[in-house]
């Protein structure tokens, strides 16, 4: 398995996973809190409209997404926040119709465009020099951010009201949570693939949270597993010839059904525990 | 019984409502709502649901604006008030899996605005232990706030309310997740705070009014304020049902004929 490391795409790959997992970990825990996992999904698919975007106007690659991707989010955002009951079938719409305005707009684009596969599945086996030092920025802003807002952003997740009522800057705290959750997204999408990036947001916070007594702590934890399951899948596809983004997410479902099995059984015994306690 | 000093040296409205009006999509939710509250006073309100006691409440907090008419707490209009402001919400368990400890729920209380770090200091830290010592819950400062029972999830979130010294306390609905003994315990100790803080609870359970209380508004779109707590023939016609009462000690109240 060592000798891998040898050749400059497996370690870009590893280090391009690590730094996706620690963006997930700190990111989607976020988004496991304030139950924002569908809008996640929403950005992520109508990201594919910024794709089309940038080709079809030979705009750089990550302007011309980022640039729309934050559009499309800020726009959910603003409409999601006064009618939370509505809320999914607005995402709904921002999620197809973006995907949809991608599809067409690389239609109408001469030439050899960008394939939906990769677009699906990630390209985390070609991930250029270039690219790893923009996610290293991108965390680093990402986590500094967090930080700065770390109370506020605790308290508007748990108790939205509360924070609203002693000052708290909800509004735009929420804004700011988008924001961030949709350039995220983009980073990571082009390293790991539109299916992973959700499956790396939800399922290692979800396992996490059981076992974490504050936020930080799940967002540790989170970044942790995400980059076990990014290891272990890598490992897979490696030694097994498979698809990288995928192992990566068939790893990360494993360990969920097992922690979801092993809470299930521990349930008669804490019961017994309790009538004879 | 020893004299409780009194703490407050005039008594003046700390809170004034003139010709309030407030509705919701078009519906009338509030409608000329005038009376004030006394510094020190020990408020019900009360009244049917949907008849508009926790949009009551929000006005008076500043969540939400009036359509027409004032609104006073401590002389400001309410959002300029809220520092001074203790608010226990209704506890409802959406949240019961966050992962937050009690020290750091009771902590949000000393978030204010315009704080440039939203780091919390060593004094943040002192008062908001002081505040979980004076409600009793000294050993659960690290226990996940979805381990603790009704009563002492309450007991956390009125520490969080406290825990910035607050002129007035607003519960809604305070005792809805507590059973009947714990609720005489928690109103016992509504009364041992309302000696240095004026309460207004939310309660749409008139059975569990206690004799603590003071004055009583009740709420069904119109509000009737009544200084003394005696149920009148006016409060039974609003509630459409017969009510039964609970009294603590010395019943001072009068059940109408109905």
């Amino acid at each position: 398995m060592l000798e891998a490391l040898q050749f400059e795409f497996m370690r870009n790959a590893l280090m391009a996973g690590l730094l996706a997992s620690l963006i997930c970990g700190v990111i989607g825990t976020l988004v496991v809190v304030n139950r924002i996992a569908f809008f996640a999904g929403g950005i992520a698919h109508a990201s594919y409209g910024g794709i089309g975007l940038s080709f079809f106007f030979g705009l750089p690659y990550l302007i011309g997404t980022m640039g729309f991707s934050i559009a499309a989010a800020l726009f959910m955002a603003a409409i999601t926040y006064k009618n939370r009951h509505r809320a999914d079938t607005v995402i709904g719409v921002v999620w197809a119709a973006g995907m949809a305005l991608g599809i067409l707009l690389l239609d109408l684009t001469p030439g050899y465009n960008v394939d939906l596969m990769s677009y699906l599945f990630g390209s985390i086996l070609s991930v250029p020099n270039a690219e790893l030092w923009q996610m290293l920025v991108l965390c680093i802003l990402l986590i500094l951010t967090v930080a700065f807002y770390y109370n506020d952003l605790l308290a508007m997740s748990y108790d939205e009201e509360f924070a609203r009522l002693r000052g708290v800057p909800v509004r735009l705290l929420y804004f700011l949570l988008i924001g961030m959750v949709a350039v995220s997204v983009v980073m990571i999408i082009r390293v790991v693939g539109l299916i992973l990036v959700i499956a790396l947001l939800t399922i290692p916070p979800y396992i996490a949270e059981k076992y974490s007594r504050s936020l930080l702590i799940m967002m540790v934890l989170s970044g942790i597993l995400s980059a076990l399951f990014t290891l272990a899948g890598l490992c897979f596809s490696y030694s097994f010839n498979l698809t990288s983004g995928a192992s990566i997410i068939m790893v990360a479902t494993t360990v969920f059904s097992l922690v979801q099995i092993f809470e299930y059984c521990q349930k008669p015994f804490r019961k017994k525990c309790d009538n004879q306690g | 019984m020893p004299d409780t000093k009194p703490v407050f040296q005039k008594l003046k409205n700390i809170i004034k409502l003139k010709n309030v009006w407030f509705s919701y999509n078009g519906q009338p939710v509030l409608k000329e709502v005038s009376f004030d509250v006394r510094q020190g006073e020990f408020l019900a309100i009360i009244g049917p649901n949907g008849g508009g006691k926790t949009t009551l409440l929000k006005l008076m907090l500043g969540l939400i604006k009036p359509d027409q008419g004032a609104i006073r707490v401590m002389g400001c209009t309410p959002p300029l008030s809220s520092p001074n402001i203790g608010y226990v919400p209704q506890d409802v368990h959406i949240n019961s899996r966050f992962p937050i400890s009690t020290l750091d729920v009771v902590l949000m209380g000393r978030l204010r605005h315009g704080r440039k770090l939203s780091r919390h200091s060593a004094k943040d830290r002192r008062d908001a232990l002081q505040a979980i010592d004076k409600m009793g819950m000294n050993g659960f400062c690290d226990h996940r706030i979805g381990e603790l029972s009704g009563g002492q999830r309450q007991r956390i979130f009125i520490a969080r309310a406290l825990v910035t010294n607050p002129e007035i306390l607003f519960l809604d609905e305070p005792t809805s997740s507590i059973d009947t003994q714990g609720q005489a315990d928690f109103f016992d100790l509504l009364k041992h705070l309302n000696r240095s803080i004026t309460i207004v609870v939310v309660s749409h359970d008139l059975m569990m009014l206690s004799s603590h209380i003071k004055s009583i508004a009740c709420v069904n779109q119109k509000v009737h304020y009544h200084d003394e707590a005696e149920i009148t023939d006016e409060m039974v016609d609003m509630y459409h049902c017969p009510v039964e009462l609970i009294a603590h000690g010395f019943p001072h109240r009068v059940l109408k004929k109905h």
